[in-house]
């Protein structure tokens, strides 16, 4: 074990060469360029044994990624924002083919106006590709997420893609110190990728051929389905793994934080939830029950563990760094949803927040708390929807 | 007894989707041909999507691949990668695909992928229009053809402008061989596949595919028409290896009408339209002529 001090994007480049992609497709579009740049240099050094190849765009670079995995090999991609979003049909074609491909993506705004800065709208915008999806907070977080992902993705019960994602400059252009652990244990840990069916001019298949209505696609579908749900436990149990080797571990789908007799939580996700962290212990400090729960997995949905936490609460505001035109930020929407069938619900409102990068301070975070915590005291919600900190004339 | 030049091992099997004489039908059968067992194919959407096969059947002895539209270019630089990876070696990597996938939609990921220099065969079997929707005009279209959004009318909406010529922007790209070949002439085409087969980086094939249904024609004169396309000068064979073109075939060349007659797709021209249908063959043949005298003599 060696400690870096590295970015965020670089920490994504460590973990794909400690991973042993063995293909890389890639398209630089800010701020992810410097994840595949650093495994250009791998590359280049001969550090990393991969072919790279360097596409045209980001949706062959989801094309030939998807491809290679199906030859057989482990793959990797970075992208962000409308890279990540030119990926969309690919995206849904590579958890269709059954592909376990795994992507950094670094979550930035969508244009126009042209923004660079950290939102989850390009991630949140994929929530039904069929993806496996993670929201990182640091950057050790982001290299042994790789790692673990991979084992995820990869076992024969999941057989998905995944991504991560890293907050545009937050994470991705931010030094941090990362334990970059040693090759031979993440071998030992994340063995070498073998998936049940790949071409083979040996033993030739059809891959993805056209099936009607009353044949199996739907089951097909289905199948994905059930994969998704096992993805759960997989998750669970892989950390578990990661963490008896490797002596850390980020927290399974939600990450939770003094929220065992907490009446108010802020769910958030990303690096938002470092800030958040910091005030509900200053709310602590002053004896005030308030707690945070980092959605680090937003698919599959953490269900279970936001009804286990709604049991107790009294008043959950959640934080979306992204917004759905019509109604509400998505991670509103699904914990509402994922509660909506639990008796004694606690009341539930959304914060819009850091739309475009916007910082997330410990005054907005504090202004969140203390309106949640007058909705706890009077009983209601003020109102449903809240963007926060609008400019003034903003409306 | 004259001598087989065509390989006998079928690796496409009876059972195909297409339609009476396709010729993307007799392509296919006849570059697995030239390319043998060891094989792995790309298809995106096309007409090739239905003919290899409803689930769970398949007519080709060869692992294939369906992928998106406008991706075959990176999905065989994918593939080609993966087995550099995987240290597979022998392994020929084709991509197929039609000549909407090829000259429209997916233009883009095959110029990064011949750019890239990757290892593989690309066959663009060209139909001259979206046959598998239905008869749309591509950018492989011939000027004055009907289709189904150039449908004539009134006003004389027939494909307007040049087909493209997709040979010549592959051949800008300066990769090792670029080909034309016919179903018509499948002695020639195999001999083209083999040759590709047999030279390192990207390769470009355009294959004339007729097609009866989207021409307008009986399906017994596929063949017929292609050879017609070849003997009129409309769709001249020849290759270009390294920069240096050569001509495979210098026909007697036959009027332009005779290949024009057969198809209901052109039934509509006028004789003005015709006759500058002949004109443009002529220029483009000679300048054929130019480029290969030109060329062999650097």
């Amino acid at each position: 074990m060696v400690k870096k001090v590295i970015t965020g994007n670089y920490a994504s480049s460590y973990g794909a060469k400690l991973a042993r992609a063995q293909v890389i497709a890639a398209y630089p579009i800010t701020p992810q360029t410097s994840v595949v740049e650093k495994i250009a240099e791998f590359v280049a050094s001969g550090e990393m044994e991969a072919q790279y190849i360097k596409v045209e765009s980001e949706h062959s670079a989801m094309a030939a990624c998807i491809t290679a995995s199906q030859t057989g090999a482990r793959t990797f991609t970075a992208t962000s924002a409308h890279g990540l979003t030119l990926m969309h049909e690919m995206l849904i074609w590579a958890s269709g083919a059954r592909t376990p491909v795994l992507m950094t993506n670094v979550n930035r705004a969508m244009a126009p106006p042209w923004s660079v800065w950290a939102d989850h709208l390009d991630s949140v915008a994929q929530r039904d590709t069929g993806w496996i999806q993670y929201y990182c907070e640091s950057n050790q977080e982001v290299l042994d997420t790789i790692i673990t992902a991979y084992k995820v993705g990869e076992s024969r019960d999941v057989l998905l893609p995944s991504f991560l994602t890293l907050d545009a400059f937050y994470l991705s252009h931010t030094y941090e110190t990362v334990d970059i652990p040693d090759q031979d244990e993440v071998d030992k840990f994340l063995p070498s990728f073998d998936p049940p069916y790949k071409f083979d001019v040996e033993d030739p298949h059809l891959f993805g051929s056209l099936s009607f209505p009353h044949q199996f696609y739907m089951e097909w579908r289905y199948q994905i389905s059930l994969s998704m749900e096992k993805a759960r436990e997989k998750i669970l149990e892989t950390e578990a793994e990661f963490k008896k080797i490797f002596g850390r571990s980020h927290g399974g789908l939600l990450d939770t934080y003094r929220c065992d007799d907490a009446e108010v939580v802020l769910i958030a996700a990303g690096t938002m939830a470092s800030t958040i962290r910091e005030v509900v212990d200053w709310y602590r400090d002053k004896g005030v029950k308030v707690g945070l729960a980092r959605l680090r997995v937003f698919r599959p949905f953490p269900v279970k563990e936001v009804r286990e936490l709604a049991e107790s609460v009294d008043v959950i505001g959640v934080l979306d760094r992204s917004y759905s035109f019509g109604y509400g930020g998505a991670f509103f929407a699904e914990t509402a949803g994922a509660l909506y069938n639990v008796p004694d619900k606690p009341l539930i409102k959304n914060y819009v927040v850091g739309i475009g990068g916007r910082d997330v301070t410990p005054d907005t975070v504090s202004g969140i708390l203390n309106n949640a915590i007058s909705l706890k005291d009077k009983g209601e919600l003020d109102q449903e929807i809240e963007w926060i900190e609008l400019k003034e004339g903003g409306d | 007894m004259a001598k087989l030049t065509i390989p006998e091992e079928e690796l496409m099997i009876p059972g195909h989707m297409g339609c009476l004489g396709c010729g993307g039908a007799l392509a296919m059968r006849y570059v697995l041909k030239g390319l043998g067992k060891r094989t792995i194919v790309s298809v995106p959407a096309c007409c090739w999507a239905i003919l290899s096969g409803i689930f769970p059947n398949t007519c080709l002895r060869v692992p294939m691949v369906n992928t998106a539209f406008e991706v075959t270019g990176a999905s065989i630089s994918g593939i080609r990668a993966a087995l550099d990876a995987l240290e597979i070696e022998d392994v020929n990597v084709l991509g197929w695909a039609g000549d909407g996938g090829t000259l429209d939609i997916g233009i883009q990921a095959l110029s990064g992928a011949v750019e890239r220099g990757h290892d593989f065969i690309y066959v663009c079997y060209d139909n001259e229009a979206y046959m598998n929707t239905g008869i749309q005009r591509s950018s492989g279209t011939p000027e004055g053809a009907w289709t189904t959004t150039t449908p004539v009318g009134d006003t004389q909406a027939w494909k307007k402008g040049p087909k493209k010529n997709m040979v010549e922007i592959m051949v800008a790209h300066k990769i090792p061989y670029t080909a034309t070949a016919s179903v018509g002439y499948p002695e020639d085409l195999i001999k083209k596949v083999t040759k590709a087969k047999g030279i390192k980086g990207p390769k470009y094939i355009h294959v004339f595919a007729p097609c009866p249904t989207g021409w307008r024609m009986p399906p017994g004169k596929s063949v017929e028409v292609a050879k017609l396309a070849v003997q009129t000068c409309a769709f001249p064979l020849y290759e270009v290896e390294n920069g240096v073109y050569n001509i495979s075939k210098k026909p007697k060349k036959k009027p332009i009408t005779e290949y024009l007659k057969i198809q209901g797709r052109f039934k509509h021209m006028p004789s003005d339209m015709v006759e500058k249908f002949q004109k443009d063959i002529d220029k483009e043949w000679e300048l054929l002529l130019k480029k290969e005298e030109f060329t062999k003599s650097l």
